[in-house]
């Protein structure tokens, strides 16, 4: 992610908060991996096949949620 | 298998040092700590008869924690467990970004903790009230830093020494077999009990109440459209439809509030009965599911409602200021004589605690995902033992809510309904009985403050909680909201249960597919329908049976499987600590023994005590068999013993008692005997000086990561450093290197 002109105190705190929230439900796994295609120089798949990929892999992987 | 020889190389690159002498600066602001803490405790200890604001208690934890985790846990990272950053951890060494990969730490702490953290620290510290508020304090603070903090961090340690093993795996393969056999059946048992009195909570909390029922049930909507949306309407926008989540959800709060009185809201009045059985078909349907339309998507929900209430909530004491109304210690820790849970103080305060200071299931879960994922060994400090503090807030968080409300309310809102009759005439003479004061016009006026019909005889905490938060909002933030903020405690409890709930039959699924997949092959695989349902139909029948039993209990079911359910957790922990042990043993550091040791022993002698108590007391309150005997001779005699009713409710009586006994029985022996096999194993590698282990060998890591909540400028700087130095060499190759 870039760094903006001079960004206030406020500003950087919102940003640093968005890029938690984004990292920790996952939302930010698509950026990476345009990122990635992009180095690669591979075409990217669609967004949703993209999701749909990472749902179905969650399906067998267990999340244990404690008491 | 690969072994490693226990004693560490001498040529290999040693973590450096801890940065030299503390600054002045930092001395003078530990010490500010300290006394701080010392004194917020002292007042705690000393105040009597005088009123006593709950902030002590909220500033003694915390200071408490900060020293614990700047001094406590360091020295257990560093002398204990001595851990290497410059040893690679698995998920650098064999990420495939699915199941290993290199996480953020802070990130990484946010799903541990959203992992660990459920309903039960916020059930138990409430039941424990009943002793008082200093032993609940005092065992959760000092609990978790010696305890629980301790486990969650050393098994985290061990399983990312070994590849993220599960706890089941390590201790077969470091222990024995016999030793993990008892603990694999000790683990699927003890999770059907947790279901089963989780899901008891949410049954007492939902039972005659519309509103209740009315926004719990909408949340299986909003979770089917959040999925829907996730996965055909705008794939991949978590946060949007999270946000579109929480708002529905408030919407079907307060629209619950105009429910009651109506048609619908008659409908959704739901006897205990009825509630269990759609319990039970929900928790079936949800665990065969695929997990896009229902778990994922309230997962989400869950875990921003709890960050988000438990913030609120030590904004609102703050605000609020509530003062303590419970006794310091109460008469019932003496005499054992309480309603809520039979019992004296010691043992029955740790068991009934649980969660909140040590919790064995955390060792699950410690053992499982979270050891892939992390960065640097140096990270386990802050996400285990971090991450356990942060728990351990949330029970205290929970017992305040508890011991700032009316007592005469809190005796009449946890008191079984054979006790308290049920209604408010007779609960208000029996609580008054019980040495407190209370009219039945103040308990129909505390109901209707809430929009409930009756607030007697709400067992099993969640209430309570809800009741508490509820008042400590109305005096923080104004505005005549006690209705909702009560309905929405209740939401926020009961989500959690529900995602617990399919969460842990998809676990039990899963680990009773595995088991019977080493006999039968093909029902081990998970994606075979007839295998999936087969197990999830087992899973779902033992612990909905369970909840019925305690639903249909005369004598109480919170009374009853809450001990069952505490002893249980306990014991969980007592295996995952004797692994502990014994790997530091095996390892040749005998001399740390002491660290996870001493836990244990307190742990061992609390568990081992309740269960003898439970098993073999001839007091009919407390021991199972006793009850089961008077109840079985009183039946014989042609007579019917209060609360029962007729004589069917004594046979449940003595069926049920038995039944617990012997579950109790069952769970004591598993546990001593993988104390037993691990004494033994203990004893060769103390004598030996340290015996081989499967901790996978010493690989030098290239990552840079910092190891602690905020790094420090030197930490930046080589990550900076480290950084640049990877973009000059992704330019001199062409494409990834892996």
């Amino acid at each position: 992610m870039t760094v903006q002109q001079a960004p206030g105190p406020l500003r950087r705190a919102l940003a640093g908060v968005r890029w938690y929230l984004r990292e920790f439900t996952g939302e930010a796994r698509w950026d990476d991996y345009l990122a990635h295609c992009a180095a690669e120089g591979r075409t990217p798949m669609s967004r949703r096949d993209f999701e749909r990929h990472r749902a179905d892999r969650r399906e067998h992987h267990q999340s244990a949620r404690c008491c | 298998m690969e072994t490693t020889a226990p004693t560490p190389h001498a040529d290999r690159p040693r973590t450096p040092a801890p940065r030299g002498r503390p600054s002045p600066l930092s001395i003078v602001l530990w010490v500010l700590v300290a006394v701080f803490g010392a004194a917020c405790w002292t007042v705690l200890a000393l105040s009597r008869g005088e009123e006593v604001s709950a902030l002590w208690i909220l500033f003694a934890a915390l200071a408490s924690y900060a020293i614990a985790y700047r001094f406590y846990s360091r020295f257990i990272a560093n002398r204990v467990l001595e851990v290497d950053d410059t040893r690679a951890t698995p998920a650098e060494r064999l990420e495939d970004g699915v199941d290993f990969e290199v996480t953020d730490r802070r990130v990484l702490f946010g799903h541990h903790f959203a992992a660990i953290a459920g309903a039960g620290p916020l059930v138990g510290p409430v039941l424990a009230a009943q002793m008082g508020y200093l032993p609940g304090t005092i065992w959760i603070v000092v609990g978790v830093i010696l305890a629980g903090a301790v486990q969650d961090m050393i098994v985290l340690f061990f399983s990312m020494r070994r590849d993220g093993k599960s706890l089941g795996q390590m201790v077969r393969e470091e222990i024995g077999v016999v030793g993990g056999t008892a603990a694999l059946i000790a683990v699927f048992a003890i999770m059907i009990i947790i279901l089963a009195v989780l899901a008891l909570v949410v049954v007492n909390a939902l039972a005659e109440s519309p509103w209740g029922v009315f926004s719990i049930g909408l949340t299986i909507p909003i979770a089917l459209f959040m999925g829907v949306y996730l996965r055909f309407l705008r794939p991949g926008r978590v946060l949007e439809v999270t946000a579109i989540g929480v708002v529905l959800l408030l919407v079907a709060i307060i629209g619950g509030g105009y429910v009651d009185g109506t048609a619908l809201g008659d409908a959704l009045t739901l006897s205990p009965e009825t509630l269990t059985l759609c319990l039970v078909v929900y928790g079936f349907i949800a665990s065969v599911l695929p997990v896009w339309t229902l778990l994922t998507p309230r997962d989400y929900l869950s875990t921003f409602m709890k960050v988000g209430v438990i913030a609120l909530l030590a904004v609102g004491f703050v605000l609020a200021r509530p003062v303590l109304q419970a006794d310091a210690v109460t008469s019932f820790a003496r005499d054992g004589d309480g309603p809520v849970f039979a019992g004296e103080l010691f043992p029955f305060v740790f068991i009934t605690i649980a969660c909140g200071a040590l919790s064995g299931f955390h060792a699950l879960i410690a053992s499982g995902t979270t050891p892939k994922m992390i960065a640097k060994e140096s990270q386990v400090r802050m996400i285990g033992y971090g991450g356990m503090l942060m728990e351990s807030f949330v029970a205290i968080s929970a017992l305040i809510a508890a011991v700032v409300i009316d007592q005469g309310m809190y005796y009449a809102m946890n008191s079984p309904a054979g006790a308290t009759g049920g209604d408010f005439a007779s609960a208000a003479e029996y609580v008054t009985g019980l040495g407190f004061t209370i009219t039945p016009d103040e308990l129909q006026a505390a109901a209707a403050a809430v929009e409930e019909q009756t607030l007697v005889s709400r067992t099993g905490g969640a209430p309570t909680l809800a009741f508490g938060i509820s008042q400590i909002f109305e005096d923080a933030f104004g505005g005549g909201l006690a209705a909702f903020w009560y309905h929405f405690a209740i939401m926020f409890e009961a989500l959690f249960i529900l995602t617990a709930v399919d969460a842990g039959t998809r676990v039990g699924r899963f680990m009773l597919q595995d088991t019977i997949g080493n006999v039968w092959k093909r029902f081990g695989d998970t994606s075979w329908k007839p295998a999936a349902w087969g197990a999830s139909a087992v899973v779902v029948a033992a612990w909905g049976s369970m909840l019925y039993i305690g639903v249909t209990d005369p004598l109480g079911g919170i009374n009853q499987l809450f001990p069952l359910f505490g002893i249980a957790n306990q014991l969980l922990a007592a295996i995952a600590l004797t692994l502990c042990v014994t790997l530091l043993v095996k390892h040749g550091k005998l001399r740390w023994a002491w660290v996870p040791g001493l836990p244990l022993a307190w742990d061992l002698v609390v568990t081992m005590t309740a269960s003898w108590q439970k098993v073999f007391s001839d007091n009919p309150a407390i021991g199972y068999f006793a009850q089961a005997d008077r109840y079985r001779e009183a039946r014989d005699a042609g007579e019917v013993l209060a609360p029962a009713a007729d004589a069917a409710q004594m046979d449940q009586v003595v069926f049920n008692s038995t039944l617990n006994g012997v579950l109790q029985a069952t769970f004591a022996v598993l546990v001593i005997v993988v104390v037993a096999n691990a004494a033994l194993v203990c004893v060769r590698a103390a004598r030996a000086g340290g015996l081989p282990t499967t901790e996978v060998p010493y690989t030098p890591s290239h990552l840079v990561a910092p190891s602690d909540f905020f790094a420090t400028p030197e930490e930046k700087a080589a990550v900076r450093e480290w950084e640049e130095s990877r973009r000059q060499d992704s330019r001199h190759l062409s494409g990834d290197p892996r």
